[in-house]
C-alpha cells in the first residue's frame, strides 16, 4: 500500500475530464487513482483519458465486472487504464442497476475492449451497447445464466454438446468467390497438432489466402475465478499454478504479491530473492517451450530437444525446492512454504553455466538460417500503435518496439536492484518475436546471476501469524502458536475490505490480479488479467492476407497458453 | 517508460553467404554433429533421475509406537485441502489414555481429486499425515482411487518408508 503515484494525484482530473461528468475520485488501496462515473458520461470520460496528452492512457489493461447483490446498484464494471509513457494508472468504476445492466462499448476507443467486454458479458450478463460481436466467449453459447454472479451456484453443472451454435455467422453463408478461386471455410483446431492447446480458429480461404478469421476459445475454461471465491485466500495458490502452466511459479508470485498488497505486508528479503530467481528461471522455461514449439511447427525439430534439456534441469531445481515440477505450490502469502535446499545456490550456478550452451546451439542453428528467416520475416507484422491498441504487453509488444516491461516500469520484488536491459525489436514480425524471446532468456540469466550472488540469509516467510502458519516446532510445543495455527486453517487469512490491482511481468506480458475483499476469509472476487488473452484477440485480424502455414507460424510466436487464456 | 535501458535485437539483412544457405548449413551441421558425437561416445553412464527429498507423492498416515494412528481426527487437513479430497469420520478412541480422545473411524483420500499440493501436511498439528515419494499410481476403476486407513497407514518403521514431503521445523 506504500506505492504512490504522485503524478496522478497532482493531475487536475476535474479540469481534464468532461466538465458535466459527475465524478467521484478516490485513492485506491494500491495507490491507483479510482474514479466512479455514471454510465451516461462513461464514453466521454474514457475518450478524455485516452486523448488528453496529460493523461495519455493508451493501454486498456482490463475490463471486468463485479457483483454486489446487497447494493442498490448491483453490478460494477471496472476499467483498468494505464499510460505507458507517463507510467500512471487509473481505475474507472461504473455502477449499474440490476434491471438494466448496460454500458456503452469502449471498443471504439480501445480495440482491446473486444474480448474483455465479451468476457464481462459472459460472466455477469452486462451488455455493452455498440460492441461488434457481443457473444459468450469462455462458456458454451448454449450455457444458461452468468456464472460469476453471486447467486449462481458454484456446484451447478451443464452438459453441453451442441456444436452448431459455435459457427460464426459469416461462415454459414454460401461462399461466393470471384470465379477465379473457390472460397471455403476451414476449421483450424480445436484439436490440432499445431495449435498447442485447445484453440479453434475458423478461417475463410480464398484459394490459399485467409480472407476472414474468427477464434473460439474457452475449451479449457474451468472458472478459476469462481473457484477462488469458494476457497480461502491461501487455498487459491494451487489453482494459480494451472494458469500459465509453462511458468507456474510466476503466477503464484503474482497472486501472493496481490494479497500482500491488500494486507500491507511484504515477504522477507530471502523469500523475495528466491522468488526472483525461480521466476526468472520459469520465464526461461516458458520461452523455451514457446520457441521450441514454434520452431517445430516450422519444421525445425532439433531445436525442440535443445530447448527442452535446460528446461528439464530447471524443473529439477523447482522440484527440489518445492516438491513438485509443474504444480509447484511453493509460494505462500507472506513468503515461501519452506526454505530452499542447502545446495540451492550451487545448483543455480550450475544452471547459469548450463543453459547458455543450449541457447547458443539454437542460435547457431536457426537465427541466421535463411529458411527460417524467409518463413518468419514480414509474417504477422503488427505495428506498435496496433499492438498497444489491442492491449498487448510482454515480449510480443517489445518485438514491435515498445520497451514496456513491468519489471522496469513498476518494479516489484526488488527488481530495481538488478541490472538488466529490456530487449526490443522494431519490425514486429514473427522473427522479431523470436529474437526478443532469445535475448530475454539471456537477460533473465543476468538477473539470476545477480540475485544468487546477493542471496540474503534469514527467514523465508513473514512472522506475522495473522498471515503465515507458525513453524511446526512451535505448533507442537506452544499453546499460542497452536491457536494461531487453528485459526488460520479454519478461518483463513482476514484480508481487510477493499480492492487492489497488482501486476507483475509474466512470461507473456502483464499478469494482473484485481482483487476485491470483503473482510472474510475468502476472496470476494479475483479477476485475473491474463496477458495472452489480450494478445490472442488480435490474432484473427493478423491472419487476414496470410496463408495457412503462416497462421501456424504466427500462432506459435504469440505463445498462447490455454490455461491462462481460458482460466 | 522513460530511461529504460534497452537492447535492440534487430538483425541486419542476410549476408550473401547466408542467402546462398551455405554458411548457416555448415554451422548448423557442426552443431548437430557435435551433439551426435558426444551422445555416441559419452553419456554411457546416464543415471536414472533421482527424485528429490521433498517430492510430494502419495500420503502416509503415521502411527505411534503401539501401531495406532497418530491422527486425532481434528479435521484440519480436510479443511485445508483445496481439492476437497479428504473425507474423515471421527469416533471416540476406546484405548485413549485421557477421556474423550478422538480417532478417525474413516479416513479416505480420493487420489484422483488430490492435487498433491501438500497443504494437508502443512495443516496437520500432529505430524500424522506426511507424504511419500510414491508417485506411480494406477487404478483400474475410479472407486479404487479412494484409499482408506489401511492403504494409507505406514507399513513398518517410519525409516523404512520412501519419505517425501514432511513438515520443516
Amino acid at each position: 500500500m506504500t506505492e504512490s503515484r504522485p503524478v496522478a494525484e497532482q493531475l487536475p482530473l476535474a479540469r481534464l475530464l468532461p466538465s458535466d461528468a459527475k465524478l467521484a475520485v478516490a485513492q485506491g488501496g494500491d495507490g491507483h487513482t479510482v474514479l466512479t462515473v455514471d454510465r451516461e458520461h462513461l464514453l466521454p470520460v474514457l475518450r478524455a483519458f485516452k486523448e488528453r496528452p496529460e493523461l495519455a492512457c493508451d493501454l486498456l489493461v482490463d475490463i471486468c465486472g463485479v457483483d454486489y447483490p446487497g447494493r442498490e446498484q448491483r453490478f460494477e464494471v471496472v476499467y483498468h487504464l494505464a499510460s505507458l509513457e507517463r507510467g500512471h494508472r487509473f481505475r474507472v468504476r461504473v455502477p449499474l442497476a440490476e434491471d438494466s445492466p448496460t454500458v456503452p462499448s469502449a471498443y471504439e476507443v480501445w480495440k482491446a475492449a473486444d474480448w474483455f467486454e465479451r468476457e464481462a458479458y459472459d460472466m455477469f450478463g452486462i451488455r455493452f451497447e455498440g460492441h461488434p460481436n457481443l457473444k459468450r466467449i469462455l462458456t458454451h453459447e448454449a450455457f444458461q445464466g452468468h456464472p460469476l454472479r453471486k447467486d449462481y451456484d458454484p456446484a451447478r453443472r451443464w452438459l453441453l454438446t451442441d456444436a452448431e451454435t459455435m459457427v460464426p455467422e459469416w461462415a454459414k453463408e454460401t461462399p461466393g468467390g470471384d470465379g477465379q478461386f473457390e472460397t471455403q471455410v476451414l476449421n483450424l483446431g480445436p484439436s490440432h497438432p499445431a495449435t498447442h492447446g485447445t484453440l479453434r480458429t475458423v478461417v475463410r480461404l480464398d484459394g490459399e489466402v485467409i480472407t476472414q478469421a474468427e477464434c473460439e476459445i474457452g475449451y479449457l475454461h474451468r472458472c478459476f475465478e469462481k473457484m477462488a471465491e469458494t476457497h480461502e485466500w491461501q487455498q487459491v495458490i494451487p489453482y494459480t499454478d494451472r494458469l500459465n502452466y509453462c511458468s507456474s511459479m510466476i503466477n503464484g508470485v503474482g497472486y501472493a504479491l496481490a494479497v500482500e498488497k491488500m494486507l500491507g505486508i511484504t515477504a522477507p528479503p530471502r523469500a523475495q530473492a528466491v522468488e526472483v530467481i525461480l521466476s526468472e528461471l520459469s520465464r526461461i522455461m516458458d520461452h523455451c517451450v514457446c520457441l521450441g514449439a514454434n520452431l517445430v511447427d516450422l519444421g525445425a525439430l532439433t531445436n525442440f530437444w535443445y530447448f527442452f534439456q535446460p528446461r528439464e534441469e530447471i524443473y529439477g531445481l523447482l522440484e527440489a525446492c518445492a516438491g513438485g515440477r509443474l504444480t509447484v505450490s511453493y509460494v505462500r502469502i507472506g513468503g515461501l512454504a519452506h526454505d530452499v535446499p542447502e545446495d540451492f545456490a550451487a545448483r543455480v550456478r550450475y544452471l547459469l553455466e548450463y543453459i547458455p550452451k543450449f541457447l547458443d546451439d539454437v542460435d547457431r542453428l536457426v537465427t541466421s538460417n535463411r529458411i527460417f528467416r524467409d518463413r518468419t520475416e514480414g509474417v504477422g507484422v503488427i505495428s506498435a500503435e496496433d499492438a498497444v491498441a489491442w492491449g498487448w504487453t510482454g515480449p510480443c509488444l517489445r518485438a514491435s518496439g515498445v520497451p514496456y516491461d513491468v519489471r522496469k516500469a513498476h518494479p516489484y520484488l526488488g527488481y530495481e536492484r538488478y541490472d538488466f536491459d529490456v530487449p526490443v525489436a522494431s519490425t514486429g514480425d514473427t522473427y522479431a518475436r523470436y529474437l526478443v524471446r532469445m535475448e530475454e532468456m539471456r537477460q533473465s540469466l543476468r538477473i539470476v546471476r545477480q540475485a544468487v550472488d546477493m542471496l540474503p540469509d534469514g527467514p523465508v516467510i513473514t512472522d506475522n501469524h495473522h498471515v503465515a502458519l507458525p513453524p511446526k516446532s512451535k505448533v507442537y510445543n506452544e499453546m499460542e502458536a497452536l491457536i494461531w495455527h487453528f485459526k488460520l486453517i479454519f478461518e483463513g487469512i482476514r484480508v481487510p475490505p477493499g480492492d487492489a490491482y497488482s501486476f507483475t511481468e509474466g512470461a507473456n506480458g502483464e499478469l494482473g490480479y484485481y482483487i476485491v475483499a470483503d473482510g472474510g476469509g475468502k476472496p470476494y472476487r479475483i479477476k485475473v488479467r491474463p496477458p495472452c488473452f489480450a494478445v490472442f484477440q488480435a490474432y484473427p485480424h493478423m491472419l487476414v492476407g496470410h496463408m495457412i502455414p503462416d497462421s501456424i507460424a504466427i500462432l506459435g510466436s504469440l505463445n498462447i497458453i490455454a490455461g491462462e487464456l481460458d482460466r | 517508460m522513460r530511461n529504460v535501458p534497452t537492447v535492440s535485437v534487430d538483425r541486419p539483412p542476410s549476408t550473401l553467404g547466408e542467402r546462398i544457405h551455405l554458411v548457416p548449413i555448415i554451422r548448423g551441421l557442426g552443431v548437430t554433429l557435435r551433439h551426435f558425437l558426444r551422445n555416441l561416445v559419452g553419456k554411457r553412464d546416464v543415471a536414472t533421475i533421482e527424485y528429490p527429498e521433498r517430492l510430494r507423492g502419495r500420503h502416509i498416515l503415521t502411527t505411534k509406537e503401539d501401531g495406532s494412528l497418530r491422527c486425532v481426527a481434528c479435521f484440519m487437513c480436510e479443511t485445508a485441502c483445496p481439492a476437497d479430497c479428504i473425507y474423515i469420520v471421527a469416533e471416540e478412541d476406546p484405548n485413549a489414555t485421557v477421556e474423550w480422545e478422538k480417532k478417525p473411524l474413516v479416513y479416505e483420500i480420493d487420489l484422483l481429486r488430490c492435487v498433491f499440493c501438500g497443504f494437508c501436511v502443512d495443516a496437520c498439528p500432529k505430524e500424522a499425515i506426511i507424504m511419500s515419494r510414491e508417485h506411480e499410481m494406477a487404478f483400474a476403476a475410479r472407486p479404487e482411487a479412494i484409499v482408506g486407513i489401511e492403504q494409507l497407514r505406514q507399513k513398518g518403521p517410519i525409516e523404512g518408508e520412501d519419505l517425501g514431503y514432511r513438515p520443516y521445523y
